[in-house]
């Protein structure tokens, strides 16, 4: 995937430079700010999304700390890392969920395609067409199962008439691989399915929508095994169209979808790589310690 | 290291155990006793209120042959309306009573004897005439009220073995009473005139329809009112508002207004609507301008509730999608969490129905006769027309109070019924 490359920060540095501190932060009040070097190449040759010194407060405490990421489009990405390292909080930040906590900020640059999608011309209603997302646990609306998909394309003004609504939800649904269980039952609440099926539903209603990118947060934790099955066969298809940022507590997982791995730790992205090298060959001592169950 | 000799831990939880039933059941207990108490006293009021009451539903008619002398009525034998209408219809009663009653003499007795029938008997005459002239001339069976007096008689609600100075109908009425009852000519119907009839002087032509009609209009004002405005404060305020210190200060206020005593808001209501905006004293519009005020905070402390109940997942789901925050809020929160606000402005009406105090203070509590036709008649609302009653002596509207207090309970209990199912039935489970 990645030919040319361009080798940043290499260097292993794990204690928290004085002058790092001194030069980035504004404020004294900052609490928790240790960053540490990324390991690995975090950039791209066709990048969907960039992002550069990415750092996340919530109030005075800094969940994310530098955070500098390529993500290639049409890859999956997958984000690992202990509870509390801020690969949630990252994800967020791609399509601005984290706007609506009221003391989270956000600072750096995050750039889809060309756009600053935190710049003030970009509205977070268009930013969100762009960039869906599905939930940890399955949230379908409390509505039928169509309008759960139809309720994207409406709501954005994507489709004319009901015959074409009627053909986008069926696609949708076929795309995330539920049109077979659920074709007989359109008008069946959404909450009705089963816990996999729910997901696949809040999938194909994010899809509807036709997005550059979805995120996923941890999509399979609800699930049990099948459905996880299912729902990682269902990522592997999708990434023929899509670019699939997942974060996920499931180190198989991370091993079977995605094409790279990004490894966090307390608030930094520690090491990012090939999945395979990150799985078999890590190059830090945190993400070594990680992935072989040392801890997390 | 610890040298004190290891107790089993099994003797040790034992020890504590039986306290510790014991402690449950007590509490148990107490529960059950407060729980009884509370239903002893439910009942005896209930018990009390229909005890006294049930019998107004019911009225004492006297069915008096009535001779429609043309004589008296029409002299001329024109039929004209005119002549029809100012007739002394009294006149016809009294023949009739004189006739039942021949041995009776001197004006005194005789009026004690004219007053066995309700005072609005000439005109039910005048306007069975006025519908149907043809019956001038005949002589035709009537039923007539008969007087809160002999209504109160018959139900057995006066002693008629105590002394004659003592009660409110003398001996020779009794008898009276006594041969009309002989002769099959009391009747006792049920009391169409409670339910069809504004407030009277008399008990026997006293009803509660103009009360009925006055806390219609007023809770039609007040639900318009602060429905929609409490919902869309409600709304705002959660989803819209940033959390700072105006809108904590802007909270406090709002709870404390819903423990704000109410007649406080009927002086405000006093001050500003009737003084400074102008607007009719005694009117259900000023009644539920005033009940509103009252009846905002709790639909609004409801709704933040019913708003808060809605999960976050599908607030965020809304917002993954790309819809803005009017349309999440629109699309999915607030039709999760109207049932809720239906069910807090239900049970706010329901206070507003059985408020008395702010009404008083905008002369909702005059004697008002007339069943109101508009937001703008004056009118009085059904506690209110409880508390004056209240204040009467008469037996007759002791028992039209406890009926009155028992139709505004029954909507208490239909209104607050309604909460419970709009609550059960739109419950929707995520």
């Amino acid at each position: 995937m990645n030919t040319t490359t361009i080798e940043v920060q290499t260097t292993l540095d794990s204690t928290p430079s004085p002058s790092i501190r001194e030069t980035s932060l504004s404020s004294a009040q900052i609490i928790g700010y240790d960053h540490q070097q990324t390991v690995g190449r975090i950039t791209v040759d066709n990048p969907k999304m960039v992002c550069r010194d990415v750092n996340v407060y919530y109030a005075k405490k800094c969940a994310l700390k530098q955070v500098s990421l390529d993500i290639g489009t049409n890859e999956v990405i997958s984000f690992i890392g202990p509870s509390g390292c801020g690969k949630s909080t990252f994800l967020r930040c791609l399509n601005r969920m984290n706007d609506t906590i009221p003391i989270c900020r956000v600072t750096g640059e995050i750039k889809l395609d060309q756009d600053d999608i935190y710049d003030k011309s970009i509205d977070v209603v268009q930013l969100r067409a762009r960039v869906g997302m599905v939930f940890q646990k399955p949230n379908p609306f409390p509505k039928s199962i169509y309008e759960n998909v139809a309720y994207g394309p409406r709501i954005h003004g994507m489709v004319n008439g009901k015959a074409e609504m009627d053909e986008l939800v069926h696609e949708s649904l076929e795309r995330a691989g539920l049109l077979k269980e659920v074709e007989s039952r359109m008008n069946e609440p959404g909450t009705s399915l089963s816990g996999g099926q729910q997901q696949r539903l809040c999938i194909a209603r994010a899809i509807a929508v036709n997005p550059e990118v979805i995120l996923m947060d941890e999509p399979c934790s609800a699930l049990d095994p099948i459905a996880t099955a299912k729902i990682e066969e269902l990522i592997d298809e999708l990434r023929e169209n899509y670019t699939i940022v997942i974060v996920t507590h499931s180190m198989q997982q991370a091993a079977r979808v995605s094409q790279r791995t990004a490894y966090f730790h307390l608030g930094n992205l520690i090491e990012i790589g090939e999945t395979d090298q990150i799985f078999t060959n890590p190059r830090h001592k945190l993400t070594e310690d990680y992935i072989t169950g040392r801890f997390g | 290291m610890n040298k004190k000799p290891q107790r089993d831990i099994k003797t040790i939880v034992n020890a504590s155990l039986a306290r510790r039933h014991a402690a449950e059941r007590r509490f148990r207990w107490y529960g059950l006793i407060a729980i009884s108490l509370g239903l002893v006293f439910v009942v005896l009021m209930f018990a009390n209120i229909i005890s006294q009451g049930y019998s107004a539903f019911w009225q004492t008619y006297i069915e008096l042959p009535i001779h429609f002398d043309s004589a008296v009525i029409d002299p001329e034998g024109h039929r004209d309306p005119h002549v029809l209408e100012n007739a002394d219809y009294a006149a016809l009663i009294r023949a009739s009573l004189r006739a039942q009653f021949p041995h009776v003499e001197g004006r005194r007795n005789l009026r004690d004897l004219y007053n066995l029938v309700s005072s609005n008997a000439p005109f039910r005459l005048r306007s069975q005439v006025l519908d149907n002239p043809e019956i001038i001339g005949t002589e035709q069976s009537i039923r007539m009220l008969a007087s809160a007096t002999v209504d109160t008689f018959v139900k057995g609600n006066i002693d008629r073995h105590i002394d004659e100075s003592l009660r409110s109908i003398k001996n020779q009425e009794i008898a009276w009473v006594d041969q009309l009852q002989a002769s099959g000519q009391l009747k006792q119907r049920f009391n169409t005139i409670l339910f069809s009839k504004g407030d009277s002087r008399e008990p026997e032509q006293a009803g509660i329809r103009g009360a009925l009609m006055g806390s219609f209009y007023t809770l039609v004002v007040t639900f318009l009112l602060s429905f929609p405005i409490g919902v869309a404060t409600a709304v705002y305020l959660e989803e819209f508002a940033p959390k700072n210190r105006w809108t904590d200060l802007i909270e406090v206020n709002i709870n404390n207004l819903a423990a704000v005593p109410s007649i406080v808001f009927g002086l405000l209501g006093l001050a500003v609507f009737i003084n400074f905006f102008g607007l009719p004293r005694s009117a259900p519009l000023v009644g539920g301008l005033v009940l509103s005020l009252m009846t905002l905070p709790v639909i609004i402390i409801a709704g933040r509730a019913a708003l808060t109940s809605v999960p976050p997942s599908i607030r965020e789901a809304a917002l993954g999608m790309g819809a803005s925050k009017l349309q999440m809020v629109g699309h999915h929160v607030l039709p999760l969490a109207i049932p809720g606000m239906l069910t807090g402005a239900i049970i706010g009406m329901a206070r507003a129905l059985g408020e008395s105090a702010p009404l008083l203070m905008i002369g909702m509590v005059a004697f008002i006769a007339d069943v109101p036709g508009s937001f703008t008649d004056p009118a009085t609302v059904l506690p209110v027309q409880i508390y004056l009653w209240a204040d009467l002596p008469e037996r007759a509207f002791v028992e039209r109070t406890s009926a009155a207090i028992m139709v505004l309970l029954a909507f208490m209990i239909l209104m607050n019924g309604l909460a419970i199912i709009l609550r059960k039935r739109f419950e929707r489970r995520w």
